[in-house]
């Protein structure tokens, strides 16, 4: 089990600036991230943007400004939990929080700041009733983990993004009988993957089907056929299929941290403006994730939010003790 | 002209007219939001969510053209449709007058 004074949630710009905060004032951090890398938005989605609204930067890449975030950080030795996900929180005694994440890992901290900054990406699933029920082992899935599982099998794929195209082309050989469904009747992924993908329906290998939309799924306990209407004849046509697979991209939303009993509006937590304190003592909510009145989602705003937050939490741990904030020109960063 | 109108339709059916600056560089996103309509723009305009996006009613061809960017996007939607747009892409500018857009459903 990892112990420490904060568990940070999300390893994007603002929860790596919070380990300084809370370095100065002697609290240990540990980050919990879904990514692989720390850096969150940052680091995944745009690492080679410019960004011009950093003090101190006219202009800073966005991987540039996350190295120099990790490098701050580091005379305070934090922990990182990369690519696992917190799925449970758990009060235990007056002060102390136990987080699981998907993984088992478990980590018990004195205070919880969640800076998820858009919150997890989740995929986006259709809207066809009833394919819920087909989830969990049972015929839908909306990522592929091990090709292998879909051997010598009939398969479903729906979309028209660089995923459908690629998985379409991987499976080919794999499965027994291949369906590609795009809404569409052409499609803007790579052109070499879109080339690949209608040569294998010019020699028969796979069934292309363009201009149509999932429709509905059928079967008894099971996924046995997806049926698909043309978008323009109305014209329904069924597949048999041991599995579907809809590839619609991914979108943020909260996750697990909407059980968690916050004060939410609008998928994003309410804070106090004073802390940035949610409405459970003991955990915060600091950058996109949080909203108040007259938010403005900026970096730079999360990293005021993540110094008051710091300060909030040393009061929370060390209820009765006084601290006096010195600057770092005074005292400069000493480690633990 | 600097102000132009736009008709407005919430994911609820009811439709406002509205009056738009077009000499503050905002963006369709940016002015939903500054109307307090239910619009995330998680990504905060980089075309990055589709949290955005609107169904043109009226006024398509007064848009600018779609960007790949914005296209590859819009194309993950499992219920795009043909006029589907995302707000944050669409600047708003004096060819706009008249545009009706109707908030895209969120899944």
């Amino acid at each position: 089990m990892i112990s420490t004074d904060i568990a940070i949630i999300g390893a994007g710009p603002v929860g790596l600036f919070a380990i300084f905060e809370a370095g100065l004032l002697k609290m240990r951090c540990h980050l919990i991230d879904y990514l692989p890398q720390v850096g969150g938005q940052l680091s995944e989605i745009y690492p080679k943007k410019p960004i011009y609204d950093i003090p101190g930067y006219p202009t800073v890449l966005a991987q540039e400004l996350i190295d120099n975030l990790v490098e701050q950080a580091k005379p305070f030795h934090p922990g990182y939990t990369l690519g696992e996900r917190i799925e449970g929180l758990e009060k235990r005694g007056e002060a102390d929080f136990v987080l699981t994440t998907n993984m088992g890992t478990i980590i018990e901290a004195k205070v919880v700041v969640i800076a998820g900054g858009l919150g997890c990406f989740e995929p986006r699933k259709p809207a066809v009733a009833g394919l819920e029920q087909f989830e969990n082992g049972r015929g839908v899935n909306y990522m592929i983990l091990d090709p292998e599982k879909y051997r010598g099998q009939k398969m479903v794929i729906a979309g028209g993004g660089d995923s459908a195209l690629d998985w379409t082309i991987f499976l080919a050989d794999v499965v027994s009988e291949l369906t590609l469904v795009h809404r569409s009747e052409s499609f803007r992924g790579a052109p070499d993957s879109v080339n690949k993908v209608m040569e294998l329906a010019e020699s028969g290998k796979i069934n292309l089907v363009l201009n149509s939309n999932l429709n509905s799924v059928s079967g008894e306990g099971k996924l046995e056929s997806v049926e698909v209407i043309h978008n323009r004849t109305m014209e329904t046509t069924s597949y048999e299929a041991d599995h579907l697979i809809p590839l619609f991209g991914l979108s943020p939303k909260l996750g697990p941290i909407e059980q968690w009993n916050l004060n939410i509006s609008k998928s994003a937590i309410e804070v106090n403006t004073d802390d940035y304190s949610t409405n459970i003592p003991g955990i915060y909510a600091i950058g996109d994730i949080n909203t108040y009145t007259n938010k403005l989602k900026l970096i730079l705003c999360g990293f005021h939010e993540a110094a008051l937050m710091s300060h909030s939490a040393y009061q929370y741990m060390n209820p009765g003790i006084k601290y006096t904030m010195k600057y770092t020109t005074v005292n400069g960063v000493t480690e633990f | 002209m600097s102000d132009i109108n736009i008709v407005v339709e919430d994911r609820e059916g009811n439709t406002t007219e509205l009056v738009a600056p077009t000499d503050m560089g905002l963006s369709l996103m940016e002015f939903l939001k500054a109307c307090e309509y239910d619009v995330l723009a998680t990504c905060g305009g980089m075309a990055l969510c589709a949290t955005c996006c609107v169904d043109v009613m009226e006024g398509e061809e007064k848009l600018n053209e779609m960007s790949d960017d914005e296209y590859a996007m819009l194309d993950t939607l499992p219920d795009l449709l043909p006029n589907s747009r995302l707000a944050c892409q669409l600047q708003l500018s004096p060819v706009m007058n008249g545009l009706k857009v109707r908030l895209h459903a969120m899944d």
